[in-house]
């Protein structure tokens, strides 16, 4: 078991990202609904929320993949609508993402992908890439010889080590993990939590992760944010949530499945 | 079967009350359960109670699982048939419209692109274009050497034929001559073209965007346009007007050998009677032509891979109208050129 040190939460730890009243719709739905948000640097922030509520459209949005109708997103102390397009640029140096399917680009190996962004950014001489991108890829658990396949090659979790290497590739300061480990088995999904935490703790990662794995909540997340009616129900360490009365939060919190995590967890 | 079973026992319930026994019922699947419980569940709204009698424990839990309740039918407006066509109608024009300024919004999007490569470039991705101009120009030389030769010889045996009646049998070298140059060749290749690289452009793109490949490439600061489709539209920009040169070779080729054959035009004459009947214009007004059809097939093909949303249907649909937008649009372009050409006498 880890036995993680949940560092005290200080209210004037520096926030990398800072969503304020935003509203996201699509056509006459709205899902989310005047948002607000703080993401403290140093920290793995677990956003849960029952299943089409919006946590991939949160995401999303502060990725600029889904534009919202209203209110501020500031990342790394930079608002999102002010940026030219080469400050975006150099903004999105700093972030990494893990789609929620890997999103790997099916046409390269996986050291191929994981120097998609290393090729783009950083002049390097193919040797140095190459080692980068083996050093990548072994510090996330995969075999040496993976890194000649196709991501059609790899197995569900696999390809989720793999899209966590290019997640990786620039050290980035903030990773986006979608559902990190849904569809991976109670061992895999442990070890790729504990994969995180380490990650989290060598390169002083920054870590927003949307999950559903209770055991991942109570394992590595410092803080968790949970997410209804468009709106951020709650937030804290894992006791505010088990102190909150909202009935969805008391049902996922107190449940039959979160008491065995529970058992189990911290 | 069941249902006319089950309409049966109602028809026949005339007592106050039944009894639905399932002691011999040895197997009972949700369908059944379901037929049963309805039948029961209408019985009662007649005033008629049912009830069942000698379920056994699992019998009951499925038929508990299963109880009939009404299913709200999702709200559908419904209307005519006319209207539904005149709807129809309407939208396939506010759809054609949309398309044209999606496609100038987005050609302006590609120049801007382009401008951004040309002032900085160590941005262009030269592999990339040779690469694509490897899979749209030379490996579809021999289909399209094959499809002009043929052509050639079709157009020349059906040009003899004709003019032999009136003795004019060498000007078949005109006619194939300024035909196919000025027109033949390149929607030849145009169309191949269309069929072979700009289907492909927009599979490749659109399974890309339904895998959130292209979304991975925006978060890591790359943009689709840049990294994905200035190479492609390039490398048809410079593919087209070589192929369309090959294929006019081709099809004079045949036309010449058909010539030959059928005609008794000997290769002498037809190269010196060529050399009379075309002009360099003729064989630039071909090749003019042949980047805007480039750029035509390249939006097309771009756009409809964009518009792929999540499902393989989706898929299919875009690359079967990414085809037919680019042969159309080819089409109606090499008629406004037609037009214009003649508008300069050129
Ligand atoms: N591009 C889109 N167009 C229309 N509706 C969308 C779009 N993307 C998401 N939605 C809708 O937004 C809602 C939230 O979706 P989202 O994917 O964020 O859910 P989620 O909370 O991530 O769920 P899950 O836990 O299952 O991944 C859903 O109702 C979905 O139908
Ligand atoms: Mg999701």
């Amino acid at each position: 078991m880890l036995d993680r040190v949940h560092p005290p939460i200080d209210r004037n730890r520096e926030v990398v990202i800072r969503v304020r009243g935003v509203e996201v719709g699509f056509g006459e739905k709205t899902i989310l609904r005047g948002l607000d948000l703080d993401v403290y640097r140093g920290e793995i922030l677990g956003f849960v929320g029952a299943s089409g509520q919006g946590k991939s459209v949160l995401t999303r949005t502060i990725l600029g993949l889904v534009p919202k109708r209203a209110g501020t997103i500031e990342v790394l102390g930079q608002n999102l609508d002010e940026l030219s397009p080469s400050e975006r640029r150099l903004l999105e140096r700093r972030w990494g993402v893990l789609f929620q399917q890997g999103a790997l680009f099916s046409a390269l190996t996986v050291k191929q992908n994981v120097q998609v962004p290393m090729r783009e950014y950083l002049h390097l001489s193919e040797r140095l890439l190459d080692e980068l991108a083996m050093l990548k890829i072994e510090m996330v658990g995969l075999k040496p010889d993976a890194a000649d396949k196709l991501p059609s090659e790899l197995s569900g979790g696999m390809i989720k080590r793999a899209a966590l290497a290019r997640a990786l590739a620039l050290d980035p300061d903030i990773v986006f993990l979608d559902e990190p480990t849904s569809g991976l088995d109670p061992i895999g999904a442990g070890e790729f939590d504990e994969l995180i935490a380490t990650l989290q703790r060598t390169l002083g990662l920054t870590v927003f992760m949307v999950t559903h794995d209770l055991d991942s909540l109570y394992t590595v997340c410092d803080r968790i944010a949970a997410l209804g009616e468009g709106k951020i129900l709650a937030e804290g360490p894992i006791e505010t949530l088990l102190e909150s009365d909202n009935p969805w939060i008391r049902s996922y919190f107190h449940g039959k499945r979160a008491r065995a995590a529970m058992a189990s967890g911290a | 079967m069941v249902e006319s079973l089950a309409a049966e026992i109602a028809a026949e319930a005339d007592q106050s009350h039944m009894i639905l026994d399932l002691a011999q019922v040895r197997r009972l699947d949700t369908l059944g359960a379901w037929v049963l419980d309805r039948t029961r569940h209408e019985l009662g709204s007649r005033d008629l109670g049912a009830d069942f009698a000698n379920a056994s424990q699992e019998q009951q839990i499925l038929l508990d699982e299963v109880a009939y309740r009404g299913f709200q039918e999702q709200a559908k407006p419904r209307r005519s048939k006319a209207v539904d066509f005149l709807v129809d109608v309407g939208q396939s024009v506010a759809g054609a419209g949309r398309d044209l300024v999606d496609g100038i919004a987005f050609l302006g999007e590609l120049v801007s692109a382009l401008i951004r490569v040309v002032v900085n470039p160590r941005r262009f991705r030269g592999t990339a274009v040779i690469n694509q101009l490897e899979q749209i120009a030379y490996r579809g030389v021999p289909i399209i050497v094959l499809i002009s030769f043929l052509v050639g010889c079709i157009v020349a045996q059906q040009g003899i034929f004709q003019l032999v009646r009136f003795g004019a049998t060498p000007f078949v070298v005109d006619l194939i001559g300024i035909l196919i140059l000025r027109e033949l060749a390149l929607l030849l290749t145009s169309i191949m073209v269309a069929g072979r690289s700009g289907s492909a452009f927009t599979a490749e793109i659109g399974s890309m965007k339904m895998r959130e490949e292209i979304d991975a490439l925006r978060v890591m600061g790359l943009d689709p346009i840049e990294v994905l489709i200035v190479p492609r539209v390039l490398a048809l920009v410079i593919g087209l007007p070589l192929l369309t040169f090959i294929s006019s070779i081709a099809a004079l080729s045949g036309g010449g050998v058909t010539a030959w054959l059928y005609g008794d035009v000997s290769p002498d004459v037809f190269l010196s009677r060529l050399r009379a009947a075309v002009s360099f214009n003729t064989f630039m007004v071909g090749m003019i032509k042949a980047p805007f059809m480039a750029l035509v097939i390249g939006i097309i093909a771009t756009l409809e891979g964009l518009a792929v949303q999540g499902s393989a249907e989706s898929l299919g649909r875009h690359v079967t109208s990414s085809v037919v937008k680019s042969i159309f649009m080819v089409i109606v372009l090499d008629g406004l050129f037609a037009m214009f050409f003649a508008a300069i006498r050129y």
